[in-house]
C-alpha cells in the first residue's frame, strides 16, 4: 500500500503514465501558471490496522513498527492514539501526518474540555470525531494536499450506549462496519474477521456478538497471518478495547509463528540435495 | 513525453517476484559456510515465506541468488548444467572459480536483461573454501566474505566491525547466522527463516533456524500499554 518513497526529481510517475506535479523552484513568485499542489508522498509509514466489534465494544490493532520503504525503521512506535475517554484512532500511512494530526486533535479535545468546565455541553462522540476526520480528510484532499493516512475510529457513545467503529482515508472516502481493515489488512485480515463475526451474528448481523476472548483470539489470529504475508510488518504489536469502561491499550505482544515445516524444503524444482 | 521504448532494469517489472534477500558466504579453513533468509517478495506481499535461496550447482558448490526470482533461477538452472556437462566430460567436478567464471559470464553478457546478484561459493580441491561475489552488472569479485542482496546494506558495518580471519566452521556458522538476522529484522524484503549450509571436503550440512528462534537483538523501547486514554500528552512518540 505505501510504495517506496519515489526519486526525488522524478518527472513522471513510475510508470511513466502521466507527469507529477512540480512545485516552482527558484522561479518568479508573482507568476502562477496552474493550480499549485503539494500532493506529496508518504516517507515513514505505519502498515494495517485492524478493528472489531464485539460483546460490550470495539477493539483495533496495529503493529508496533513505522517504515521507511522497505526499510523497518522505528520499532517501537504506538500507532493508537486513545481521544478523551470514550474514543481512540488507529492510523496507519504517514507517520508524520499521524503525529500533526494526534498534536491537532489532541489541542482541540483538550479545549473542549476546557469549555466544558463552564458550561454543560456534552463532550465529543466518537462519531463527532470521526465526522470532523472525515471532513478534514476530504477537504485536504480536494487541496491536493492530502494528510495521508488511513484511520480507524473505534469508540463507545456513551449516549447511544453503543459501539462505533468507522474508516476514513487520504481520499476522504469514508465507511463503517462492524470489522474493518486497512491495507494489507483489507485483503488478508477482513475475510478472517468477517468469518469470525458472522459465525455467530449471522450474514445479517442480527444474532450475538463475539465474546472478548474470541475477539482477542482473531486478532491475534489476523496479526500473525499478516506477519508471514506483510513485507511492511512486525510481530510486535497492541491490541487497543474500548467500552463503556473507558480506553485500555495492551502492552506490546508478539504472535506464535510456525516455521518448522520449511525445514525439509529443498530448491526451487527439481532440487534434492 | 515519456518513452515507453526502454525499460529501467533497476526496478523490476510489474509483479515480477523478487528475493530481496538477504544472502551471505564466508570462507574459512576447510570450507564455506552460506547462508540466506526465507522471504520472497511480490511488492510488500510475501508470495513466499520459507523460500530457498541456496541453490546446488554441484555436489561442493552452491549459489545464494538475490534479485529477481525468474532471472537467477533461469541462470543458475544453465549454470547446473553446464556443471553437470563439465564433469562428464572432464571426469571430474568443476571448480568452484569455474563455476563462477560460467555465472559470471551468463550475467555480464545478458547485463541489460538480468536483474541477478548473485554470491557463488564452495569447496574444492585446488582451493579450499573460497567465495564469488557476482553483483547487478556481471562483475565477479572474490572475498574471504561476501554479503548480498537489499538486506546487505544494512550489515556492512556489522559485518566490517566482525569479521575476523582463521575462524572455525562454528565461529563462522555464528557469524553468518548473526548477520542475517539483523539483516533480516531491519529489511523489509527479507525474513522468515535462516537456511544455512557448510560446505567442506567431507559433507554439505544444511542448518535450519525456524523464524521465531532467530537470534534477537536491541528492538526499541518497551511499549507499555494504558487505561483510561490520555488526551494531553503531545509530542512524545510513543
Amino acid at each position: 500500500m505505501w510504495k517506496q518513497p519515489a526519486p526525488a526529481n522524478s518527472s513522471f510517475n513510475e510508470f511513466n503514465t502521466f507527469p507529477l506535479p512540480q512545485t516552482q523552484r527558484g522561479q518568479s513568485s508573482h507568476a502562477h501558471h496552474g493550480p499549485v499542489g503539494h500532493t506529496q508522498q508518504p516517507l515513514v509509514t505505519g502498515t494495517s490496522v485492524l478493528g472489531l466489534k464485539y460483546e460490550g465494544g470495539v477493539m483495533i490493532a496495529a503493529d508496533n513498527l513505522a517504515s521507511y520503504g522497505s526499510l523497518a525503521r522505528f520499532r517501537d512506535i504506538q500507532r493508537l492514539h486513545p481521544l478523551g475517554k470514550h474514543t481512540l484512532l488507529g492510523v496507519a500511512g504517514d507517520m508524520s501526518d499521524f503525529q500533526w494530526l494526534k498534536k491537532e486533535l489532541d489541542a482541540l479535545l483538550r479545549e473542549e474540555d476546557a469549555l466544558a468546565l463552564t458550561d454543560s455541553h456534552p463532550s465529543l462522540s466518537p462519531k463527532n470525531i470521526y465526522e470532523l476526520l472525515s471532513n478534514l480528510f476530504y477537504a485536504r484532499r480536494s487541496k491536493m494536499n492530502p494528510v495521508w493516512n488511513a484511520v480507524l475510529v473505534g469508540g463507545w457513545d456513551k449516549v447511544k450506549q453503543e459501539s462505533f467503529l468507522a474508516y476514513v482515508d487520504l481520499l476522504g472516502t469514508t465507511y463503517t462496519a462492524p470489522t474493518l481493515a486497512t491495507g494489507f489488512g483489507a485483503h488478508l485480515a477482513q475475510p478472517l474477521l468477517r468469518e469470525a463475526y458472522e459465525a455467530k451474528a449471522g450474514i445479517d448481523g442480527n444474532g450475538p456478538l463475539l465474546t472478548k476472548e474470541e475477539a482477542e483470539k482473531v486478532l491475534e489470529d489476523c496479526m500473525k497471518v499478516l506477519f508471514y504475508r506483510d513485507a511492511r510488518s512486525l510481530n510486535k504489536y497492541q491490541i487497543a478495547t474500548i467500552t463503556s469502561e473507558g480506553v485500555s491499550i495492551s502492552d506490546s505482544k508478539s504472535a506464535d509463528t510456525y516455521w518448522k515445516f520449511a525445514e525439509g524444503l529443498r530448491g526451487y524444482g527439481a532440487q534434492t540435495q | 513525453m515519456a518513452n515507453i521504448n526502454s525499460v529501467d532494469i533497476s526496478r523490476l517489472k510489474n509483479g515480477e517476484v523478487n528475493l530481496g534477500t538477504s544472502i551471505m558466504a564466508v570462507q574459512f579453513d576447510g570450507g564455506v559456510v552460506i547462508g540466506a533468509d526465507s522471504r520472497t517478495t511480490t511488492g510488500a506481499y510475501i508470495a513466499n515465506r520459507v523460500t530457498d535461496k541456496l541453490t546446488h550447482i554441484h555436489d561442493r558448490i552452491y549459489c545464494c541468488r538475490s534479485g529477481s526470482a525468474a532471472d537467477t533461477q533461469a541462470v543458475a538452472d544453465v549454470v547446473h548444467q553446464h556443471a553437470q556437462v563439465y564433469t562428464s566430460v572432464y571426469g571430474a567436478p568443476p571448480t568452484v572459480s569455474t563455476a563462477a567464471a560460467l555465472f559470471e559470464k551468463m550475467c555480464y553478457d545478458n547485463k541489460d536483461q538480468l536483474s541477478a546478484g548473485i554470491i557463488v561459493a564452495g569447496w574444492d580441491k585446488e582451493a579450499g573454501g573460497s567465495v564469488y561475489n557476482i553483483p547487478l552488472g556481471g562483475g565477479m569479485f572474490q572475498q574471504p566474505w561476501a554479503i548480498g542482496g537489499s538486506g546487505s546494506t544494512y550489515v556492512y558495518g556489522y559485518c566490517d566491525a566482525t569479521y575476523r580471519e582463521g575462524w572455525n566452521e562454528q565461529e563462522t556458522v555464528e557469524f553468518v547466522k548473526n548477520t542475517l538476522a539483523l539483516a533480516m529484522s531491519r529489511d523489509g524484503s527479507s525474513g522468515g527463516c535462516i537456511r544455512m549450509c557448510v560446505i567442506t571436503k567431507d559433507k554439505v550440512e544444511r542448518h535450519f533456524i525456524p523464524g521465531n528462534e532467530l537470534p534477537r537483538f536491541w528492538e526499541g523501547k518497551e511499549i507499555i500499554g494504558s487505561i483510561g486514554g490520555n488526551s494531553s500528552q503531545v509530542g512524545v512518540l510513543a
